[in-house]
């Protein structure tokens, strides 16, 4: 607890104790009216000072319906009755007594959860090693410049992003991933901070500072979270607005009304004293917390827990929006399949080697990034002396066009082929093909495939099962290769031979065809997919360990690339949301009944009260169990 | 522009009074409080004086939840 739960605690206890003291003096002894306010003023004051302080600085500043405003009138209220009347000065006390224990316990649970999540979230570093000139240095990674040689030892954290230069080691993603399977790091290696160093020493040359590294994009991104609300938690915010002033308003109504058609109409006594009981006991009621908390602090959960896990949702909204996805997109080199590439068949035409075409294809493909062209080069396996290659151009979508040693190579897709107006053969088996032309005349095809990851099949089941109805994969590849590993995977419909334009084209007729409530979402690996990413109603990333971009471009970004985590997060959303309503129903049904009976039976403070403080109790501490997915 | 401030506020609904109290200051668009994370991210208007800016936010804020604080 903080030092001022403390304070609140400390001041509970002695107002219960001189509360209850003073009800059994009362049962015993007949105080002088008087008298008895006086006494029962210490405990109300000792309880409520800050309260009615805040109640008057509301007046001064024309807040009148706030709950601390609320809070005195009711109480006061209760005071007056009690000299007025009943000499009952008991119900005032308790009331103020059973609100302070609401706000304390909220106000725990609140600071408790926060705890959680951080708890959850220890990925933050305190220090970086430094080899100074009396052994190793710690010191802050915010001073730690690019370009610094960093040590970290066994059992520490990496503290910013960076490459080995020297030590091999394992490193425990976990905290990242949500994973346990250790990586096996050798010097040339990139590392992200946040990772565990498990075995040996590593010295680390770092690539970025310590606020562009991947820790710190993480826990801003997971921190920031709350800020994007969900639509149920700006009508809540909406709602609470109007419900306050509305409850005030029939509070004063009630006081006033049923009295005055007593009298004049019914020609019977007024009994004011009844009625203005129940208009307290309104105002005790009419404070909107146990709605207004449980909400954002149930998304809050649900986010913390899934980032636990791995999956980092970059806002109550998207968690809202993912229980909604009735289609799911898919992009397929890198997402689906594992974008390891193999060369599965070299067919040149007559009169060239295999090995020759081999290596036309690889130098011509020397600078590009694009998988495929990896595939290419480590097929070929030699050394390629690049100053060989000149006039690199790349046609997006079709391939890649250069002049090598004087002879203009060509190797790409069959749009590449007919925009040269060179005719080329279908190839004899499935997989990307990759045809190659040697001075204007084509020279033959390369085929290569791709590996589909073992959990993709098991990820579009999970999906169907969480109630996805069209799972939907876009691809630039050939339909052959698309259409096989469609059908492999289980997988509605497939649109393949699409330029990279085409998928945001393709993403924007599928947005057109499906219902309004109906949400689309889009899988990619953040590589050449942002546009299509922020199109998507949400735009999911995955294997975004390290890679910024996909960081910035998704709504939601699975660390690491195991398909099956998109099935968890909707779980995750699903329960979320699940727990929002339960809330919303219980809090909101609770406040109606206790609204709809105050007046018919006459009930008093005592019982609104526990009802209003019971229902955020029980509100809190369902929102706190949106925090716990570990076994969706 | 925007800025993220931290905030210290006890109660949700209190939280929500000092957004909207925030929105409504001369030389903001938009604004968002944070009970859960104790956070404000303040949009500032084009070409507005922060600092200057910030004081009104905070007197709209104290106005609205004497008990809370904004930590420039």
């Amino acid at each position: 607890m903080t030092k001022k739960q403390k304070k609140v605690l400390y001041r509970i206890i002695i107002s219960a104790v001189l509360l209850v003291a003073l009800m059994i003096i009362t049962h015993n002894v007949d105080l002088n009216k008087w008298l008895a306010l006086g006494l029962y003023l210490i405990p109300y004051l000792i309880i409520g000072y800050d309260i009615l302080k805040k109640a008057a600085l509301g007046i001064y500043h024309r807040e009148v319906f706030d709950e601390n405003f609320l809070m005195a009138v009711a109480t006061v209220g209760a005071l007056v009755i009690g000299v007025w009347e009943s000499g009952d000065f008991n119900e005032s006390v308790a009331v103020m007594l059973f609100y302070q224990i609401g706000e304390l316990f909220q106000s725990y649970a609140v600071g408790k959860s926060r705890k959680n999540i951080s708890a959850l979230m220890d990925i933050r570093p305190d220090y970086a090693n430094i080899q100074g000139e009396n052994g190793l240095e710690q010191v802050d990674p915010d001073d730690v410049e690019i370009g610094t040689i960093i040590v970290v030892q066994p059992g520490e954290k990496i503290p910013i992003d960076g490459k080995i230069v020297e030590g091999a080691s394992t490193l425990n993603t976990s905290a990242l991933t949500g994973e346990s399977m250790p990586r096996e790091v050798v010097p040339g290696d990139e590392v992200i901070s946040g990772c565990v160093n498990i075995s040996g020493l590593l010295k680390i040359e770092t690539t970025k500072e310590f606020g562009e590294s991947t820790v710190s994009k993480i826990l801003d991104l997971v921190e920031n979270s709350s800020m994007k609300k969900a639509k149920t938690e700006n009508f809540i915010s909406k709602f609470a607005k109007v419900y306050t002033p509305l409850v005030c308003g029939s509070a004063v109504l009630l006081a006033i009304l049923p009295p005055l058609f007593n009298q004049f109409l019914l020609q019977q006594p007024p009994e004011w004293k009844t009625w203005i009981q129940s208009a307290l006991s309104f105002l005790v009621v009419s404070c909107p917390c146990a709605l207004v908390i449980s909400v954002p602090m149930s998304f809050f959960g649900g986010i913390g827990g899934a980032s636990a896990r791995g999956i980092l949702i970059k806002g109550s909204n998207y968690l809202e929006a993912l229980a909604k996805v009735k289609y799911m997109v898919f992009d397929k080199t890198g997402t689906l399949t594992q974008g390891v590439f193999q060369v599965t068949q070299i067919c040149p035409v007559e009169g060239m080697e295999q090995e020759e075409l081999l290596a036309y294809a690889a130098q011509v493909e020397n600078y590009s990034n694009h998988p495929i062209s990896k595939s290419l080069r480590d097929a070929y396996g030699k050394e390629i002396d690049s100053s060989r290659i000149t006039d690199v151009e790349e046609i997006s979508g079709h391939g890649v066009k250069a002049t090598i040693n004087g002879v203009a190579v060509a190797a790409g897709n069959q749009k590449l082929m007919v925009s040269m107006e060179l005719n080329c053969p279908e190839p004899s088996g499935i997989g990307t093909v990759v045809y190659v032309a040697v001075d204007g005349q084509y020279a033959g095809y390369i085929l290569i495939n791709d590996v589909v990851k073992t959990n993709s099949k098991q990820a579009i089941r999970g999906l169907k099962s969480a109630g996805v109805k069209k799972t939907i994969m876009l691809t630039g590849d050939s339909r052959p290769v698309a259409e096989t590993i469609a059908k492999e995977l289980g997988l509605d419909e497939v649109y393949s031979e699409l330029l990279p334009a085409d998928k945001v084209e393709q993403v924007e007729v599928l947005l057109g065809q499906k219902d309004v409530a109906d949400k689309l979402a889009f899988v990619g690996d953040g590589i050449n997919d942002a546009p299509v990413l922020s199109r998507a109603d949400i735009g999911i990333a995955m294997g975004a360990m390290g890679s910024d971009a996909a960081i910035e471009a998704a709504d939601i970004v699975l660390m690491d690339d195991d398909p099956a985590k998109i099935a968890l997060a909707m779980k995750i959303s699903r329960k979320t949301l699940r727990i929002v309503y339960q809330n919303i129903v219980f809090a909101l049904a609770v406040k109606v009944i206790c609204l709809a009976v105050i007046p018919i039976l006459g009930i008093g403070m005592w019982l609104a009260i526990l009802a209003d403080v019971g229902v955020m109790v029980l509100a809190v501490l369902n929102a706190t169990r949106a925090l716990y997915v570990k076994k969706l | 522009m925007k800025k993220t401030y931290k905030i210290e506020v006890d109660c949700a609904n209190c939280a929500l009074k000092m957004e909207e109290a925030t929105k409504k200051v001369a030389g903001i668009t938009d604004a968002t409080v944070s009970f859960m994370t104790q956070k404000m991210k303040v949009e500032f208007e084009e070409g507005a004086d922060v600092d200057a800016v910030m004081k009104d936010v905070v007197k709209a804020c104290k106005k609205v939840e004497s008990d809370c604080e904004v930590y420039l």
